[in-house]
């Protein structure tokens, strides 16, 4: 592949990275993470360079055409590798739950997206479930609470991955939360074409998250965990907020989500 | 069916607005969220039940047209008389020219969704007819003079307090102690007379039994029983979806309803109507009708992004574990079903231009198809409305506009690339110690929340210059 950059060695799988949008032009310490947890598991980790955007909000706005342009264009990308994974059960269940959907006119692209959302994976459960991955050696001194994204939950089953992979990071206490696998009112356009509603919504879950007590809230989808820390920010709480691969691949260093954040990089 | 003319940003925002009913919505569904979860822990079979329960529906719906014949065949044969009705309005018609036909001055109804849909309660006013709700929620309704906002428990937007004082001024004999006990009691004493008054009753039905030409009607406060037996007419009004098999398949739904509308595990009530009173029955109807409403119904069997909700009983598990609908609670959706099931079925009703915004006002999180108790896929129904309102050209123009720029820049890699720096330079310029607080076109955000800064350059300009290589 001339335009993707192999950055491991081989005799292991070949697998796509999938950085995602809000990765991309937010937080790109979370792709950085995936990159160094999927090659400490094992994976000879690729970025393929054209690879933009999987078309999740044409798809949830009943664009289904512009959704069709977007999801072929990503299967063409990503279709010569083993495996494809996001840090995100949202963008992974859009390529694996919805794009036979999408491309539901065409059986033969239909039977494409089939095939390669069999490979596509959400990170954590790609690390347990594929690679049987453990972290080893990480430290993560704080007590924190998990959000259970609800595409990531609902679409593609993540739900004791996270937990388990965080099972073994040291000092790291996890404290539950209440209405875990409630939705925390981002729902990609939702928050912008309903913000007052959203704005309900978000502000119930970020009460929720400060009666755990928890220094340290985690989840695994950015667009719930920008929700959730800009709430949180505005309400004036001392929260912290990570993704979850970021404390796994011990670079929860930088500053969080949710706090006065520096002007390095 | 009446549909608001207000938008339903309007009705959100007033529901957003009134804490009285934020409280009497989180009292309803949290109560009803906690007991449908302890009913699971003891009805361990429950995922098996639902698959029946789902198998069940799904064969009715396929042969809908041999059991609808089955049922009335054998409706007849009870003794009863089978109306046919393709649409609200003729549905009504057919009830009030029933109750004319007997000569009815008083009438009295048992709760039924059905009802609603078909407009009843305003028919019956507007022919005259002395209408009495028997339903505890429904004469609150009643008395209040307003909608159902819940489809099992009506009067859920309004708390105890407020009922209260309703039934104070309403009642003739008011409970003087604050006890709910009290208050039930005061109801009671009202509604007695009526009850044995009546002229006509008229119920829903929540199965129809097509071997035995039987309607099954489930309650908890048996105001089924004591409505339909006294007076001279019974009328069912039913949608032709409400057909199982045999008794056995009624059984098989019921386990499944009763547990995720309200946690039990089988209502009080749960009473089977057969034909009219026979030789020998000390009580009962001397005329006993069904009428079955189709109302959209055909037109959802014939179409496969719609077919699916047929199976819905009606327990209103979606809304109850529905974050926008305990928000809101159900007037905001201005049709007669609100939550999850009411933004499929209200286009159904009212059209999809006057309630395209209902599938909008979801985040899609799929709870409502994880608690439905026959599977229905309420999230792909929401967005095969989205779809159809995007190919209709009901979608604001704004919004086609957009997504055409966002799709002809996203099949660009460099010009997505460009769009990314330049949107992160941008977001840089406006934060202030890492949050923002307000940014041109971030307004809908802002307005409640902080904006967290890009942390710097995207991922692809670090990764194309060597960052994150295994060493």
């Amino acid at each position: 592949m001339s335009n993707t950059l192999v950055s491991s060695p081989p005799a292991s799988p070949r697998v796509a990275l999938f950085v995602t949008c809000l990765v991309d032009a937010m937080r790109p310490s979370v792709g950085f993470a995936a990159l160094k947890l999927l090659q400490d598991a094992g994976c000879r980790v690729e970025v393929p360079m054209q690879q933009t955007c999987c078309g999740q909000p044409a798809f949830n706005s009943g664009d289904t055409k512009d959704t069709a342009v977007l999801a072929r264009r990503f299967i063409e990308q990503f279709e010569p590798y083993d495996y494809v994974v996001a840090p995100s059960g949202s963008c992974a269940g859009m390529t694996r739950a919805h794009y036979p959907e999408a491309l539901a006119d065409d059986p033969r692209w239909a039977e494409r997206a089939r095939k390669l959302g069999a490979r596509t994976f959400e990170l954590m459960s790609f690390l347990v479930d594929v690679m049987h991955y453990k972290p080893a050696g990480v430290t993560f001194p704080a007590t924190a609470t998990y959000h259970d994204s609800c595409s990531g939950l609902r679409e593609l089953g993540v739900f004791d991955q996270p937990r388990a992979l965080l099972g073994e990071v040291g000092g790291l206490t996890m404290k539950p939360l209440e209405g875990n696998d409630v939705c925390c009112g981002f729902g990609g356009t939702f928050c912008v074409k309903y913000p007052a509603i959203s704005n309900a919504v978000v502000s119930e879950k970020a009460a929720a998250i400060e009666r755990t007590g928890a220094q340290v809230l985690l989840g695994g989808d950015m667009g719930c965990l920008m929700n959730m820390a800009g709430k949180l920010h505005r309400n004036g709480s001392p929260v912290l907020v990570y993704h979850a691969a970021e404390v796994l691949a011990g670079m929860a260093d930088a500053p969080s989500i949710s706090a006065r954040s520096s002007d390095k990089g | 069916m009446q549909t608001s003319v207000i938008s339903f940003k309007a009705r959100a925002d007033a529901a957003l607005a009134d804490p009285t009913l934020k409280l009497a919505i989180d009292r309803t569904t949290g109560t009803a969220e906690r007991k449908r979860a302890a009913a699971l822990v003891d009805f361990p079979q429950f995922e098996a039940a639902r698959e029946r329960g789902k198998r069940i529906k799904d064969h009715v719906i396929e042969h809908l047209d041999h059991y609808l014949l089955e049922f009335e065949r054998n409706a007849i044969a009870s003794g009863a008389k089978v109306h046919w009705a393709s649409s609200a309005d003729e549905a009504s018609r057919i009830v009030v020219d029933l109750c004319r036909q007997a000569k009815a001055k008083r009438v009295t109804r048992v709760k039924s969704m059905l009802g609603e849909e078909i407009g009843l309660p305003h028919a019956l006013d507007a022919a005259g007819f002395e209408r009495f709700e028997t339903d505890l929620a429904e004469h609150i309704v009643q008395l209040a003079g307003d909608r159902p906002s819940h489809i099992v428990w009506p009067s859920m937007h309004r708390t105890r307090e407020q009922v209260s004082v309703m039934f104070k001024k309403a009642h003739r004999v008011p409970h003087k102690d604050e006890t709910i006990e009290a208050m039930v009691d005061s109801a009671r004493r009202e509604l007695r007379d009526k009850f044995l008054s009546a002229d006509v009753s008229i119920s829903g039905a929540n199965f129809l039994i097509a071997d035995t030409g039987a309607t099954c009607t489930v309650t908890n406060e048996g105001n089924a029983e004591l409505t339909t037996s006294p007076p001279r007419m019974h009328i069912v009004t039913a949608g032709i979806e409400k057909l199982v098999p045999s008794l056995p398949h009624a059984f098989a739904l019921l386990r499944l309803l009763v547990r995720s509308a309200t946690g039990a595990d089988v209502t009080q009530y749960t009473t089977f109507h057969c034909g009219p009173k026979k030789t020998g029955d000390l009580d009962g109807p001397e005329e006993f009708h069904i009428v079955l409403v189709d109302n959209g119904r055909t037109k959802m069997l014939a179409d496969t992004g719609l077919r699916d909700m047929l199976r819905c009983l009606r327990c209103g598990a979606c809304m109850n574990h529905c974050v926008v609908f305990k928000q809101l609670g159900g007037h905001a959706y201005g049709g007669v079903y609100p939550g999850p099931m009411g933004a499929v079925l209200t286009p159904v009703f009212g059209g999809l231009k006057e309630s395209r915004e209902l599938s909008h006002a979801c985040t899609l999180n799929g709870k409502c198809q994880e608690v439905c108790p026959v599977d229905i896929p309420l999230p792909t129904l929401m967005r095969g409305w989205r779809d159809r309102s995007w190919r209709e050209g009901l979608e604001p123009s704004s919004m086609r506009f957009g997504m055409g720029i966002f799709t002809f820049v996203a099949s660009r890699p460099w010009i997505y690339r460009l769009g990314a720096t330049v949107a992160v330079r941008m977001m840089r310029l406006f934060g202030r110690g890492g949050w923002i607080r307000g940014m041109p076109g971030l307004g809908p955000w802002t307005a409640h929340r902080d904006f967290p800064v890009p942390s710097g350059r995207t991922f692809m300009a670090r990764y194309a210059s060597g960052e994150g290589r295994q060493k």
